[in-house]
């Protein structure tokens, strides 16, 4: 044990916090000294320096660094210009893996806000919404290491031979219920895709819907009353008034997942290695790096990844300006 | 109100918790007489116990302590933490090819001080020093070793089929043609395996590759291969491939077709062959696969319910060679602790405990036969002691790039054997690039 | 008490039921078809958590043998070995408590010094706001893994690896981005007037943070920080990087993941591990629910 410890954990989680908030207001009693001219150039500044600093040392330095060993030859030597992005741009693996990227794209954000919207809006309904949420959001809690055990459950093949059972759940369900050939999930590479995106539809159902209902809780219900008086069905609350008031939200986990989505790693990790033609953006990442010791290539793909998310950005943008507008 | 109240509290609080903190731990490991060794190796669960036991007579006599990390994925650890500059004082090897490439980086230290290099040669023989060898200089020592390419057999189950294993196939094409007669005679496939392994898929495939190679091609031309000096698209290279093809693609041949092969866990493939009725009757596998054995099935006696043969001769120019494998352990951090560590694991009371425990077979022939617990090791150890010449293997020998690339190559054959050509052009093309 | 006279009329006029477990439910409009929906939706959900409970209670040799669900049947093979076995780990104990003093900090902090940016970012001006935000949102698509060494390095010279500082720093960083994003999110969509109001009651930005806005957010808070905690709790890269030299530090996943040996073998005890390891964040999450309550923001929005 580490008994000694414990101040230090206390000095975190209560003195940190405490610092911060004297921080906070000292530096406003000292503001509200100075020119009131002089406070939108300052004040701000002084509320984001703490998670600034932070992220630049952790983050931003870090990806500085990247970007730079992105232009240098495999051992860090030599300045190679875009080479490592050439390379990559025209490996025929490397193209999979962003079609698979864009397959997780479009169906695991897809699938998990809608799962996510439908599960918060429903169990907001019925009286037995926190147990449901308890139990669709489980998932989020258990490690990827164990998801992937539970799948491979979940997709285990056996021959279709006299006498051999199926152990894998869908296959039961599929030899048995449907009498058809079992499938082996994770090999077929018509399928495997999908199969890794829904075990982490699976796992982060929760986290939309745990967001989606937070939010969903600060819809004043005077404005659906409203709507219901007014003679609207429960379909037309649910597209006039709850999806619109939630859209904001909607953005953030959307995004949130879209970027989860270019990062997907772990499922695929512990499932099929990337074999197969399931390989992903950072898992060939991790692989250049750890396994190949290519530093430079493994960093032009953390840059690909990096370029890829600006359209996600400048879509927040316009919302925020468009948020700004109607203030 | 609420918030005034808190605003006469938090100074208090911080004040109270900087003392608290000022008056903390002011250092953090440093426990006890001697020096703590930082150690970062692959060995997790019951492997990890047994190092521990190896480590204990050490710790006891000298007072210094390992502090023990393991990671089954070590090379992503090693790599970050020997690149962040704080590699471990020791670290257990996945291979030598990964020693080498920290060896050459200048990373992992010379061990020349550190053992007796005329008791080392004279215990384990030039060939085991010359593997943990680099540049001249020795940077490796092996903790255990194993031999691959055993093939395993139910003794009973067998015996029904009216093949006769009690003096083993001395050929692989007498080894086929017991095989056919398993088909004819039962009607079921002869062979089970499985090549699922997670991030490392393929390997259980890539070690019938081996064995073909180092039996049809000579020991000369597998030693070349492991130096990646041999050309993956050679003739010879293609005739292995085509070899292990030849039973894996064949769905009267292998368990389940290809779907069951890829899809299977090496540590369950073997599962039909001991289910009654049997869906299989052989499994090609290192030694270690006894204890997967009886996990599965925890009824299982060695001998009657399992044994082996090793893997039968191919070409008679070549009689005896055997596929063998084994941990290395080297010094990141030069220090007399280390140093003394290192030169404690290579004594045969070291290696002696492992092999006691079970699991392991030790490459110092101090470690006598009657050392091991349990009949199949011992046999094991018999056959790599005698093996003539036991080869390293080959896989384990590339650097990582190149082996996971040989891993998904032969998924890639298993799923598409007509791909064959392009996949050994894109390991040649990995070789060449890599030198 | 500069704040409470602006919201108190608010909620004078709107008098809806403000208390959610009083809330009146309305089941009219397809009222079973929703019900059996849900509760079809969450059997699914809970099938693949379902195998691995039965699995984390059958002997080891029987899970990959034959199917889960034939343990629902007789003959009966349950066994608690798999969770004695867990339990009698070496450290289990210790590593417990390590995953606590990770998962505390690393949960506390990121929120606190979020919920101050995401205010800045949320509702004071300033030049170049746009910009460093989004730069802030992007850092989210950085993979971890690129971080690793240069932070470690860092770390060395610091003196911040092989202990708790190190790894509290971290996960703090890590977890800055989506806090910041999803606090500016819900702090933004509070309603204008109300700050409005307030001003002209002379509060100015440190009285509105602490009385209206966090007050408003606790749903928003508590989402966080059930995020924020599961993903320190179950994290095992970031600690075998920085905390890795020093064993006695280590949390539950990596002694967990030490369960399994080099070949795989032992993997039945990760499905009791699972279990045991999953306990904490749902009592958590259980505990942040009530927070998760309708009425908290009510009265405080445009009519």
């Amino acid at each position: 044990m580490n008994a000694d410890w414990l101040p230090y954990l206390v000095g975190a989680v209560v003195g940190v916090p405490a610092v911060l908030v004297l921080y906070i207001v000292g530096t406003d009693w000292l503001i509200r000294r100075l020119p009131p001219a002089t406070h939108p150039r300052i004040r701000p500044w002084v509320w984001v320096a703490p998670a600034l600093i932070l992220v630049a040392a952790l983050l931003i330095y870090p990806m500085i660094a990247t970007a730079w060993i992105s232009l240098l030859s495999k051992d860090g030597t030599r300045f190679v210009g875009l080479a490592n992005f050439a390379n990559v741009l025209s490996d025929n693996s490397v193209l999979i893996a962003i079609r698979n990227n864009i397959l997780w794209l479009v169906f695991y954000t897809g699938l998990v806000l809608i799962f996510g919207l439908i599960l918060a809006v429903m169990a907001d309904r019925v009286p037995y919404e926190s147990g449901v949420k308890s139990l669709i959001f489980m998932p989020m809690a258990i490690s990827f290491v164990a998801a992937g055990i539970i799948w491979k459950f979940m997709y285990s093949y056996q021959p279709k031979l006299p006498g051999v059972a199926q152990t894998g759940t869908l296959n039961a369900v599929w030899t048995s219920l449907f009498q058809q050939q079992p499938i082996a999930w994770l090999i077929d590479h018509r399928i495997n895709n999908f199969a890794l995106i829904f075990a982490a539809v699976w796992i982060w159902t929760g986290f939309a819907m745990v967001i989606t209902s937070a939010a969903l809780k600060g819809i004043p219900p005077e404005l659906m009353e409203a709507a219901r008086v007014d003679g609207a069905t429960e379909l037309q609350v649910f597209f006039r008034i709850t999806i619109p008031l939630l859209a904001p939200t909607l953005t953030v986990i959307g995004t949130t997942l879209v970027i989860f989505a270019l990062k997907a790693f772990d499922i695929v990790y512990v499932m099929t290695g990337g074999l197969y033609e399931t390989d992903v953006m950072a898992r060939r990442m991790y692989g250049e790096m750890f396994n190949n010791s290519n530093f430079g290539t493994s960093a032009a793909i953390a840059m690909l990844l990096l370029i890829a998310v600006i359209p996600v950005l400048v879509f927040n943008l316009r919302r925020f300006q468009f948020q700004e507008a109607i203030r | 109100m609420k918030g005034s109240r808190l605003g006469r509290v938090f100074p208090v609080v911080v004040l109270l918790s900087l003392l608290v903190a000022a008056c903390g731990p002011t250092s953090n490991s440093s426990s006890g007489g001697g020096k703590t060794l930082d150690v970062i190796a692959t060995w997790s669960g019951d492997e990890q116990k047994s190092f521990m036991a190896m480590v204990k007579p050490w710790e006891d006599q000298t007072g210094n302590k390992i502090a023990y990390e393991s990671s089954r994925d070590v090379n992503a650890l090693l790599t970050t933490r020997i690149q962040a500059g704080n590699p471990p004082d020791l670290a257990g090897l996945p291979g030598p090819g990964q020693m080498i490439q920290f060896a050459k980086q200048g990373k992992l230290l010379s061990l020349d001080g550190a053992v007796d290099m005329n008791a080392l040669n004279s215990q384990y023989g030039s060939n085991w020093v010359k593997l943990g060898t680099s540049n001249g200089h020795l940077v490796g020592i092996f903790i255990k070793v194993a031999i691959k390419g055993l093939i395993y057999y139910d003794p009973k189950n067998i015996s029904s089929t009216g093949v006769d294993f009690t003096t083993p196939p001395k050929t692989w094409d007498e080894l086929v043609s017991d095989a056919n007669t398993i088909r004819s005679k039962t009607g079921k496939t002869p062979w089970c395996i499985g090549v699922e392994s997670g991030a490392a898929t393929g390997w259980p495939g890539t070690d019938w590759i081996k064995d073909f190679f180092l039996r049809q091609a000579g020991p000369a031309k597998y030693e070349a291969w492991t130096q990646a000096q041999e050309p993956w698209n050679s003739p010879e290279m293609k005739t292995a491939w085509q070899s292990f093809g030849d039973v894996v693609n064949s769905s009267s041949m292998t368990y389940g077709g290809k779907n069951y092969v890829l899809s299977t866990n090496f540590g369950t493939a073997f599962d039909p062959m001991f289910q009654s009725p049997p869906g299989c009757y052989l499994h090609h596998q290192a030694s270690f696969i006894t204890s997967f054995f009886t996990h599965d099935f925890p009824n299982l006696q060695p001998n009657t319910d399992f044994n082996f043969f090793g893997f039968p001769d191919i070409n008679s120019q070549y009689t005896g060679p055997q596929v063998v494998a084994g941990d290395l352990f080297g010094m990141f951090k030069k220090s007399d602790a280390a140093q003394s560590l290192i030169k404690y694991l290579t004594t045969p009371a070291a290696q002696k405990i492992w092999v006691k425990r079970g699991g392991a077979i030790s490459a110092n022939k101090q470690v006598t036969l009657d050392n091991y617990s349990d009949a199949q090791t011992k046999a094991a150890a018999k056959l790599l002691l005698a093996a003539n010449p036991p080869e390293f293997d080959a896989g384990d020998m590339q650097d990582n790039a190149l082996q996971t690339a040989f891993f998904q190559g032969v998924t890639q054959y298993i799923q598409n054997p007509g791909q064959l050509d392009s996949i050994l052009a894109h390991l040649e093309q990995l070789r060449t690039s890599g030198a | 008490m500069s704040v409470a006279p602006v919201a108190a009329p608010r909620v004078a006029e709107t008098p809806i039921v403000v208390d959610a477990g009083k809330e009146p439910r309305r089941f009219t409009l397809g009222s079973l078809p929703l019900n059996l929906a849900l509760i079809l939706l969450t059997i699914i959900w809970i099938i693949p958590t379902l195998g691995l409970l039965v699995s984390s209670f059958r002997p080891g040799f029987l899970i990959s043998r034959t199917g889960w669900w034939t343990a629902l049947f007789p003959p009966y093979q349950f066994t608690l070995q798999n969770y004695t076995d867990v339990l009698q780990t070496n450290n289990l104990a210790a590593s417990f408590v390590n995953s606590l003093t990770i998962a505390i900090p690393a949960t506390v902090l990121p929120i606190a010094i979020a919920a101050f940016a995401a205010y800045a970012f949320a509702w004071m001006k300033f030049p170049a706001r746009n910009w460093l935000f989004l730069l802030l949102v992007g850092l989210l698509a950085v993979p971890l893994q690129m971080t690793l060494i240069p932070v470690l390095k860092i770390f060395n010279v610091l003196g911040l690896s092989g202990n708790f500082f190190g790894i509290w720093i971290a996960h703090t960083a890590y977890g800055l981005p989506f806090a910041i994003y999803l606090l500016r999110n819900f702090f933004g969509a509070l309603p204008t007037d109300l700050f409005e109001s307030a001003q002209i009651d002379g509060a100015g930005p440190v009285t509105m943070f602490f009385r209206l806005v966090l007050p408003l957010s606790v749903p928003a808070l508590a989402s966080l920080a059930i995020f924020q905690f599961l993903w320190t709790w179950n994290d095992l890269l970031v600690a075998l990087v920085y905390i890795g030299s020093n064993p006695q530090y280590a949390p539950m996943t990596v002694t967990i993941a030490n369960l399994v040996n080099s070949l795989g073998q032992g993997y039945e005890l990760l499905t009791a591990a699972a279990f045991l390891s999953m306990a904490l964040p749902l009592v958590v999450f259980l505990a942040l629910q009530r927070y998760f309550v309708r009425g908290m923001t009510a009265g405080a929005v445009k009519g």
